[in-house]
């Protein structure tokens, strides 16, 4: 039997703009993996520790508030820091171009802005993750 | 609103013209679609007639604007006097950077203010808590006290302009500081006007920026009506909001429901500690959202005019003016596309002729750049253009509620006034809108609808352009807004200084005081003023609020 793919949607930092995180979460269980979600006004150590709990091999960071800067890179950063190297790690959200290249660069592998098809996500997840 | 007679030939015309006409035209031109529905799922009829609203008697359920049931407008000549209040949501950064922002606004035209407020400052926070981090001025701005509210409104008039305030669980505590900063410029109390949000129910319904649990949240927001008529009476205490709700997911028929089922429960509440009807009813205001759908956005506005009028009626109250649905609207946020941002101009354009075709009191409207940013000065100016536009040029305002008694615009204000009705029952078996919250029925309603829109779209069964047809190869870039790094930096040195400087006992005085007080029963809103005309800070003034009320934690359901 091939082993389920499990993620974790996490909502980091005060941002209560769940929309996004619901459907996207809902759209990967669809689509056959296994979903957790954090629910909101998660920190940087709650998202990790969930994910090392949970074991999972992709992290979806979903954030509108603006402070993807900080809080995604907290989160990739910790992850590195707890030897999670190899979790996948996706975001999106209100995430201007700009800031995409700096946020690839400290390790989240993707991002998808407003209007992505939820198959583009389900399709990246199963092609990039790494465990 | 037609004689039974007429109808019945209608019927019959009607009969023959689908039979011979119709059929034959989709002989030759078959239909785009099998089924044409709105974004409440409501089916749409080909052809709308007098048939369609025969059941309607217009003295009754339509009648004059100004007069029972308010279907056609609250005032008696809307526009034709005062336009609509143009009042651009804003705020980012620090408290100077935003009221240059409010001075660029006013210069170019804005009417009214309205405060958007960063995150730390929605969850009655300090600039320097540890979960305000990288959150600083990011979707709003910052208000960590009253010094920080006196730099956000200098130089601009508080007794001449009306400003509204998008703040919720501390709503207490932010509406006492501009109490206070128009107190200490020597500005009566009964001399200022404006509106906080205050609707804790649709914050854990959609919104999720709630702090306490409801008992004590809907304590407050009775507190502030209190206060509100007997001090501030040019005051809405709250505004009963849609908005984020539709911003969630819902369908305007679930918008509409929800809201005004809130807006029952508040004046239950009210009631419940004493207050009269007609005391409080005239001060409470409602906003709503301007979705794609044009003409169910308008059907949606003119029903909750008549289903308030009604409900209000049902619940006591004996004034006209506790009868009012008065409601500002903002476009919506939701249906902006990152894709060709330059098109979300037209968008936008629509979505306002909508609310002011329904009679909206104030309007917000979106820049074209929101779904990759906060506003950039240009982008926000255009959006304020577009209201100017309306109002000036294209000739709507010239007359009262002027697609009333269009077959189909009535039809669908009745069809979405039923739809209501059915969810209120539901909210009613449920034991009301508290315990529905509690199940997490809204919370599912809307991301049923959310999850279903989605799918729609994913599979093209629901058009946007630019994002599933007309999509180009490669995306034109526009201009993001920029702010001004060292903001946070000044407002935690400011703070810091602050608490430094201020009298420590007066304000620890005054916090124990209230800490007393929410332990007992009084209204808090004196003791909240006490607390910030000394100082004390929003995280503070919260924190002791937080300690006696408890924190509301939401289970995570998708």
């Amino acid at each position: 039997m091939i082993k389920k793919i499990r993620v974790l949607v996490a909502k980091p930092g005060l941002d209560g703009h769940d929309r996004g995180a619901k459907i996207v979460a809902r759209a990967l269980r669809d689509a056959g993996m296994e979903v957790v979600y954090t629910g909101l006004h998660q920190t940087a150590e709650q998202i990790v520790n969930t994910a090392i709990q949970e074991d999972v091999d992709v992290v979806g960071l979903s954030l509108l508030s603006g402070a993807h800067m900080t809080l995604f890179i907290d989160v990739a950063l910790l992850l590195k820091e707890k030897q999670m190297d190899d979790v996948l790690i996706v975001g999106g959200g209100i995430i201007p171009q700009q800031d995409v290249p700096g946020l690839k660069k400290a390790g989240i592998a993707e991002v998808f802005g407003p209007g992505t098809p939820v198959e583009d996500i389900v399709s990246y997840i199963k092609k990039n993750v790494k465990r | 609103m037609v004689e039974k007679e007429t109808i019945k030939q209608i019927q019959k015309k009607r009969v023959d013209w689908e039979k011979q006409k119709y059929s034959k035209a989709i002989s030759e031109n078959p239909e785009r679609k099998q089924k044409f529905k709105n974004l409440s799922d409501i089916e749409i009829k080909n052809l709308y007639t007098p048939e369609d609203i025969a059941d309607l008697e217009y003295l009754k359920d339509v009648g004059f604007p100004g007069e029972e049931p308010f279907l056609r407008g609250v005032h008696p000549n809307l526009y034709r006097g005062r336009l609509w209040t143009m009042r651009q949501f804003a705020g980012f950064g620090s408290a100077e950077e935003t009221n240059k922002r409010y001075h660029y606004l006013l210069e170019h035209g804005e009417t009214g203010l309205s405060v958007a407020f960063d995150y730390p400052t929605l969850y009655g926070y300090d600039t320097d808590h540890p979960l305000a981090r990288g959150e600083f001025g990011k979707c709003g701005v910052a208000i960590s006290s009253l010094l920080d509210m006196e730099l956000l409104f200098h130089g601009i008039p508080l007794d001449k302009i009306t400003t509204s305030m998008t703040i919720n669980g501390p709503a207490a505590i932010v509406w006492a500081m501009y109490i206070a900063n128009a107190e200490n410029q020597g500005i009566k109390k009964d001399k200022i006007g404006g509106t906080i949000q205050n609707d804790i129910l649709k914050e854990y319904i959609a919104q999720k920026s709630y702090i306490f649990p409801p008992e004590p949240s809907m304590r407050l927001i009775v507190d502030t009506f209190e206060y509100g008529f007997k001090n501030i009476p040019k005051w809405n205490t709250i505004s009963i909001s849609g908005y984020h709700i539709r911003e969630a997911g819902s369908t305007a028929v679930q918008e509409l429901a929800f809201t005004l089922g809130d807006g029952i429960e508040y004046v239950k509440a009210a009631m419940k500690r004493g207050l009269s009807i007609d005391d409080f009813a005239p001060r409470l205001s409602f906003f709503f959202n301007a979705h794609n759908d044009f003409f169910e956005e308008i059907a949606k506005y003119r029903a909750a005019r008549r289903i308030w009028a009604s409900e209000m009626k049902k619940l006591g109250a004996k004034k006209q003016r506790s009868l009012w649905m008065r409601f500002h609207t903002q476009t919506a946020g939701c249906s902006l596309t990152a894709q060709q941002p330059e098109m979300n101009i037209v968008r936008v354009t629509m979505q306002a002729l909508a609310a002011v075709l329904g009679g909206t009191q104030s309007l917000h409207t979106n820049s074209m750049d929101e779904a990759l940013a906060l506003p950039s000065e240009k982008a926000v100016r255009i959006a304020l253009r577009t209201q100017q536009i309306i109002a000036e040029e294209s000739g709507v305002t010239d007359t009262v509620d002027p697609l009333g008694g269009s077959y189909y615009i009535e039809w669908l204000t009745s069809k979405m006034e039923e739809e209501t009705y059915k969810y209120f029952d539901k909210v009613e078996r449920l034991g009301g809108v508290i315990p529905a919250i509690e199940k997490g029925f809204f919370q599912r309603e809307i991301a049923e609808s959310a999850y279903r829109y989605q799918k729609e779209t994913d599979e093209n069964k629901r058009i946007i352009v630019g994002v599933n047809r007309y999509k180009l190869d490669e995306e034109p870039s526009i201009p993001i807004l920029k702010m001004d790094e060292k903001g946070e930096e000044r407002q935690i040195h400011r703070l810091k200084k602050l608490r430094s400087e201020r009298d420590a006992t007066k304000v620890q005085n005054h916090l124990q005081r209230l800490r007393k007080a929410a332990e007992g029963d009084e209204n808090l809103m004196p003791f909240i003023l006490d607390c910030i005309h000394s100082y004390a800070t929003l995280g503070e003034t919260c924190d002791v609020l937080r300690e006696v009320f408890g924190e509301y934690k939401e289970q995570a359901i998708f």
